[in-house]
């Protein structure tokens, strides 16, 4: 039998739309159908969308830099189980801090259902740098235009449809803060999920040669290193001589990351879950 | 059957393809990319003028000001600290008042009951007054420090901070982003540790994890505030009194600051040899606090967290003290008599025998050094009745066991500069993943301290002032 305790109302179930086919399940990860990451530049409002789908209380703060471990949790939307992931902020994939490792080699080798990359509607273009990083990566990705409130306030209009178009997948308006928009964002990771919605991710995809660079060296890389998912971005970055790439890939540490991620570290995880806080 | 393709094979071949790639490829795929990103942010994005953005500009102006920049930071820690110190004060009496008298009555119950002496003892004046202790003295000031820090956070003031403090930091050869992981440390070194993630080079991180613990925690600020309360302050007409505490505070905490720089200074040009790196920092907009998560942050997760921390070590070291204090050791006891063999040393760092045993009985938490002072002194026989107010705890200390200022004002910085809390220690261990940074950590901050207390000593007593 399901069960059907829902969690005590939150301020932000108030004012959710999603509140009647939502239900924050915290930390109860036991069993869950889908794993869902949340990336996303520095303070564009993670933890808050990662607080309002599982009725936790992570730590939020307004500073860049405040979420430098992965913290997990859980929520049930249309009686489908997620698991979802809050990550620290990025710039990009090329991480060079610990935090942003962490939050690449999710993204990279935990291999989630589908990937919320969180930006801030008042900043979109340095923002989309991170988006279209995610995209080389993986097909899965949805965008949540964060911050819509503030975006308003400034005057400014997004048009997420011009923004959902060019890039080849969905771009969905919210307003973490207020639970605004949020019932959309999750049918939508649910229908790119079960494939109900096609993503086709605009790519920038180079020079001719380049591309015929990249193909011959992604099958060799898959057989070097079993199991890797991603063969094809770690290829580019190869080629881009990443030093950090070629060590992990000699040391065999690719393929270990790989089983470390899916591994899933629930007992650290849910640690920070309940403590919420860093 | 493929044969196996080994990795340096994969490196081999990147290698010669990249050769045959024309110079600059990937620059052109990253300059492509944010021409795009800007193209479609460009289609998306339609922008009015608008006044809020120019009103968080002329606020940062003022407060990132070369000039303003750094007093009106000062100035919004003295506020927070006068505000913390002249409310705890009173709601610490109260407290203090309630728990001890319940433990009184406790004491009385359990006589009237015909229960040992040592049961009613091990539970009233060990565990229990113990426990009563870090209580009145923790929950107060961290009540109203957490929730106005919290807002501070929340407000979007703390990068402002690190923007402030950058020079100071890139001139002690350490990362800008150090101001924001010591931030974390008032609240806790431990979680202040783990926020040295956001900074990437690996040196300059090793310098903040160092340094962290030369900000007092809220572990530690509560021994602050009542020193500075009981004695600094005592000195002063009483309309002055959480003035004058307060800037004391502030002054232990600039104190602090300062040896963090001096200690990343002294690491960037000995063992930790380097340039300070460039990065970028993003100042975000001000957002409005939002109260009932401000009210949770700051209550449930750090208060009621911390001090349920606290409440876990202060409980068995309060029966190890009435332990101590009731074995009987030649003419006295073990507590006496162990306070009696350290007294020599503490006298040498302007301390005493006691503060040196209760700092080695709180290693594992750094909150309970004043409660386990107060014990060991009342333990050790001379029992004041209830000493719970400031008045009791200034007779107690100076009246029956010869507090000077020159033990107050050393007992701050030692309190300021001593060792990391076993839990920080740990954290340190866990991040380095190094035994030798570990123990460096102790070492560095140990050693500060026994110097600085060492030489204040020397230097007021020589100049006739102790």
């Amino acid at each position: 039998m399901t069960e059907n305790k829902k969690q005590p109302p939150t301020e932000h179930c108030e004012t959710c739309p999603a509140y009647a086919e939502l239900e924050q399940m915290g930390i109860k990860l036991d069993k869950y159908d889908r794993v869902v990451a949340l990336a996303g530049n520095p303070n564009t409002g993670k933890s808050t969308l990662f607080n309002a789908l599982t009725g936790l209380k992570q730590h939020t703060g307004n500073w860049p830099g405040k979420t430098v471990t992965r913290a997990e949790g859980g929520y049930q939307f249309n009686g489908v189980r997620y698991k979802i992931v809050d990550l620290p902020g990025t710039y990009s994939l090329l991480s060079a801090s610990q935090d942003e490792e962490v939050a690449r080699d999710f993204i990279l080798f935990g291999q989630p259902d589908c990937t919320i990359v969180v930006t801030d509607a008042t900043a979109l273009e340095r923002n989309l740098n991170l988006v279209m990083q995610v995209m080389e990566i993986t097909d899965k990705v949805v965008v949540a235009v964060n911050l819509m409130d503030e975006a308003r306030r400034k005057g400014m209009e997004v048009d997420t449809r011009s923004l959902a178009r060019d890039l080849g997948i969905p771009a969905i308006p919210v307003t973490a803060r207020t639970g605004e928009g949020i019932s959309t964002l999750l049918s939508t990771v649910a229908d790119v999920i079960q494939g109900n919605v096609t993503t086709k991710p605009m790519r920038v995809e180079g020079t001719p040669e380049f591309q015929k660079a990249v193909n011959e060296l992604v099958p060799m890389i898959e057989q070097a290193a079993p199991g890797v998912p991603n063969a094809r971005w770690l290829a580019i970055r190869l080629l881009d001589g990443d030093a950090k790439v070629q060590q992990a890939l000699m040391s065999g540490e690719l393929g270990q990351r790989v089983a470390r991620q899916q591994r899933a570290d629930a007992q650290f995880s849910r640690k920070m879950s309940v403590e919420g806080r860093q | 059957m493929t044969t196996n393709i080994q990795p340096n094979e994969v490196l081999a071949k990147a290698e010669t393809l990249r050769g045959n790639l024309s110079t600059g490829f990937r620059d052109e795929i990253v300059k492509s990319l944010y021409t795009e990103a800007e193209n479609i942010a460009r289609r998306a994005v339609k922008t009015a003028k608008d006044k809020k953005y120019d009103l968080d500009q002329r606020i940062d102006r003022l407060v990132t000001s070369p000039i303003v920049g750094l007093p009106i930071m000062v100035v919004l820690l003295s506020i927070i600290i006068w505000l913390t110190v002249s409310g705890a004060n009173v709601a610490s009496d109260a407290i203090a008042n309630i728990l001890f008298a319940f433990g009184d009555w406790g004491n009385a119950l359990f006589s009237s009951l015909n229960i040992p002496w040592w049961i009613t003892g091990f539970i009233w004046d060990g565990v229990y007054r113990g426990l009563a202790w870090v209580i009145s003295v923790m929950l107060p000031p961290m009540a109203i420090f957490f929730p106005a820090f919290t807002i501070l956070e929340d407000l979007g003031y703390l990068p402002r901070v690190a923007f402030n403090l950058d020079w100071l930091y890139r001139k002690a050869g350490a990362h800008g982003k150090q101001s924001l992981t010591m931030a974390m440390g008032f609240g806790c070194n431990a979680a202040g540790v783990v926020a040295t993630r956001i900074i990437d080079s690996p040196r300059e991180r090793l310098i903040a994890i160092l340094t962290n613990n030369f900000v007092p925690c809220n572990g530690r600020f509560p021994t602050l505030i009542m020193l500075a309360a009981v004695f600094v302050a005592a000195s002063f007409p009483p309309a002055l009194t959480s003035l004058i505490a307060a800037s004391t505070v502030v002054g232990v905490v600039l104190i602090g600051v300062f040896f963090t720089l001096l200690m990343s200074w002294l690491l960037s040009k000995t063992v930790l040899k380097g340039e300070a790196s460039a990065f970028t920092l993003e100042l975000p907009p001000y957002r409005r606090p939002n109260i009932s998560r401000i009210l949770y942050t700051s209550l449930i997760d750090r208060t009621i967290f911390v001090l349920w921390r606290a409440m876990q070590t202060a409980a068995p070291a309060g029966a190890l003290i009435w332990i101590l204090a009731n074995v009987p050791f030649g003419t006295s006891n073990l507590a006496a008599a162990i306070a009696d063999w350290l007294n020599p040393f503490g006298l040498l760092l302007g301390l005493d025998g006691v503060i040196i045993l209760a700092y080695i009985i709180a290693i594992p938490a750094n909150e309970i050094v004043v409660p386990t002072m107060m014990m060991v002194y009342m333990g050790a026989g001379m029992m004041i009745d209830g000493p719970s107010t400031t008045d009791a705890i200034h007779s107690l200390l100076v009246g029956a066991h010869g507090w000077t200022m020159l033990t107050a004002v050393n007992l701050m910085l030692f309190a300021l500069l001593h060792n990391p809390c076993a839990t920080t220690i740990m954290t340190i261990y866990k991040e380095t993943k190094s035994l030798k940074w570990a123990t460096i950590s102790v070492v560095i901050t140990l050693g500060t301290a026994f110097l600085v207390t060492f030489l204040t000593a020397t230097i007021a007593r020589s100049l006739g002032w102790a």
